[in-house]
């Protein structure tokens, strides 16, 4: 089993929804974080000072997978999420050692 | 058919003759039989002055309302949205323990302290526990509504001064400290300075014939000045925020300063309209004026930013709305709405060089800008009276004869703005010096500051055991 990753723009968390539905995906988990890898911050004022505020709003996803489907997801996730310019996120892949359904205690990729 | 219509007009016109005559005759004879007596005449009177009072006294009861909203929930919707999120709740219960305590001590003797007769500096003891103060007006302070609404009136002004002051320490003010500082505040400070320009035989008092006659209809001496320069005070005295000018804090919600603005705006017509104390053309005067005064400042202060920083925030348009309105507020029954339009103009953009510019220029941390807003705004508004007060608008001042003279300089009158200089200063000098005195009792005593590891852990948690915004 496999952990994807993804952090996107907040305003492509739609398309990528979509996306993934379209290929059969039902089970994710989105958070609300904040980050930056090369995008630069804006500058907001407040009573005439000046903030920079380099930490942007992001979205992550983080959905558990069995094998055979990861790639289809990876480019279902880069297709809907792609514009061309900095800031478009990452993904990161990563095993998973167990995964249990707390309702009937299925295991493995049952449990997903 | 124009002939059918003369005849019947003429038979119509007769008979409206005859019953004219009837009707005459009956009324004579009915005014023979009873005249009009003086009982009638003078119960006609107390009727007419009843009703002129109600409407006076809903007036005045509607703008306690008012002023009361003005700091709970205004203020502390303003500044609470301008704090961290970890500080919002104890930023409001500043303002909301004025609300409580300044009732208590008003009831008491602060009302009389700043209304009973007295010398020129502060009232006496005569209304302690509100003593003589009931439904039978006080025609020195308003002739047409009991002094109880007096009374109450004048509570809202003294809950929201101090509340004022709350903005410097804002993030660093231990609540004890703050109540017991606050409360003498209120007695020693506020009381007198109302007593001076408002109360009887006050020094300052241009309606009772005070010695150095200052107009200041709504309170920018007595409210804005002192509550400004004494937030200057607790900032130096205190000292700024831990990392504070390294690490620049953000409002946590512009949205709650916003809405606490704008219910400012609408508060201030019953603090600037409500200080005529009667429902009549004055009240409308001061109304107007309040409300141009606080658009015009809006503007300019937007103007400056957007000039000198590129952008128009929302936050400084709020900001210069509420400039605006401290300037007025010595200024509203006394100036029409164009000099009000000017007034708001120049303090809009002088405020926001004060908040912007001197500020970081001298390095002090009033957090929340009270003197920077009131302070300032409070200090030019009062000067600005001097200037534009007119004797059309409100003829405050009267010669012998009863006829009315000059306000201010445009009227023809320079010596007013040495007068208001004289209020301003003294107002300066009582602010400053009082609150240096009374930070000192509270430090030695109750303390002021909360510790370093308090400041950082959040004063909600630290001094009242809440979250303002939990998880779940």
């Amino acid at each position: 089993m496999t952990k994807l990753e993804a952090v996107i723009q907040p305003s492509k968390l739609d398309a990528v929804k979509e996306a993934l539905l379209a290929i059969g995906i039902d089970g994710l988990t989105v958070l609300e974080v904040r980050g930056h890898g090369r995008q630069k911050g804006h500058t907001e004022f407040y009573r005439g000072r000046e903030y920079s505020v380099d930490l942007l709003p992001k979205i992550k996803l983080e959905i558990v997978l069995r094998d055979d489907v990861v790639d289809d997801v990876i480019k279902a996730i880069i297709s809907s999420a792609h514009t061309g310019k900095i800031g478009d996120g990452k993904i990161f892949i990563s095993r998973i050692d167990e995964a249990i359904r707390i309702r009937n205690e299925e295991r493995g990729t049952d449990a997903l | 058919m124009i002939e059918h219509l003369g005849k019947s007009l003429s038979r119509r016109s007769g008979a409206c003759s005859l019953c004219l005559l009837l009707l005459l005759l009956f009324c004579g004879l009915s005014a023979a039989a009873q005249s009009v007596s003086p009982e009638q005449v003078a119960d006609l009177q107390k009727q007419v002055a009843e009703a002129r009072g109600n409407a006076d006294n809903a007036w005045m009861l509607v703008s306690s309302a008012l002023v009361l909203m003005m700091t709970g929930p205004g203020l502390a919707l303003f500044y609470g949205g301008l704090v961290r999120k970890k500080n919002v709740l104890s930023t409001m219960m500043q303002s909301f323990a004025m609300m409580a305590v300044v009732t208590v001590v008003w009831g008491i003797v602060g009302f009389s302290f700043a209304f009973g007769s007295g010398n020129p500096f502060i009232g006496n003891f005569q209304h302690v526990f509100l003593h003589g103060v009931g439904a039978a007006p006080d025609p020195d302070y308003a002739g047409t509504i009991p002094l109880q609404t007096f009374m109450v009136y004048q509570l809202m002004f003294a809950i929201i001064t101090p509340a004022l002051i709350s903005g410097a320490f804002a993030e660093r003010m231990k609540f004890s400290g703050m109540l017991l500082f606050l409360t003498l505040w209120s007695l020693f400070i506020y009381s007198p300075m109302a007593h001076m320009v408002w109360g009887k035989g006050g020094l300052l008092n241009a309606a009772l014939g005070g010695r150095f006659p200052c107009l200041d209809f709504a309170g920018g001496t007595v409210v804005h000045v002192t509550s400004g320069v004494s937030a200057l005070v607790c900032a130096l005295y205190l000292g700024k925020r831990k990392d504070y000018p390294q690490e620049l804090f953000r409002p946590h919600s512009v949205v709650l300063s916003f809405v606490g603005a704008c219910m400012l705006w609408v508060g201030w017509f019953g603090f600037n309209a409500g200080s005529a104390l009667s429902a009549g053309s004055l009240a409308t005067s001061a109304f107007v004026a309040t409300h141009f005064a606080a658009a015009a400042a809006a503007l300019s202060w937007m103007a400056a930013e957007w000039i000198f920083k590129g952008v128009p925030s929302a936050l400084g348009g709020i900001s210069g709305a509420v400039a605006g309105l401290v300037a007025i507020t010595p200024a509203a029954g006394f100036v029409s709405p164009m000099p009000a339009l000017a007034i708001g103009l120049i303090v809009g953009a002088v405020c926001y060089f004060m908040v912007a510019k001197v500020k970081e220029r001298f390095g002090y941390d009033d957090s929340l800008d009270a003197f920077g807003v009131h302070g300032a705004g409070g200090t030019l508004g009062a000067i600005l009276t001097g200037i534009f007060a007119s004797r059309y608008v409100n003829p405050i001042f009267k010669d012998a004869r009863g006829n009315a003279t000059a306000s201010g300089l445009l009227d023809g009158n320079a010596h007013q703005v040495l007068n208001q200089l004289v209020g301003v200063i003294i107002a300066w000098v009582l602010a400053a010096v009082g609150t240096l005195i009374l930070l000192k009792v509270v430090d030695a005593t109750v303390g002021l500051r909360v510790s370093d590891e308090h400041e950082v852990e959040g004063l909600d948690l630290t001094q009242h055991g809440e979250e303002g915004y939990s998880v779940e």
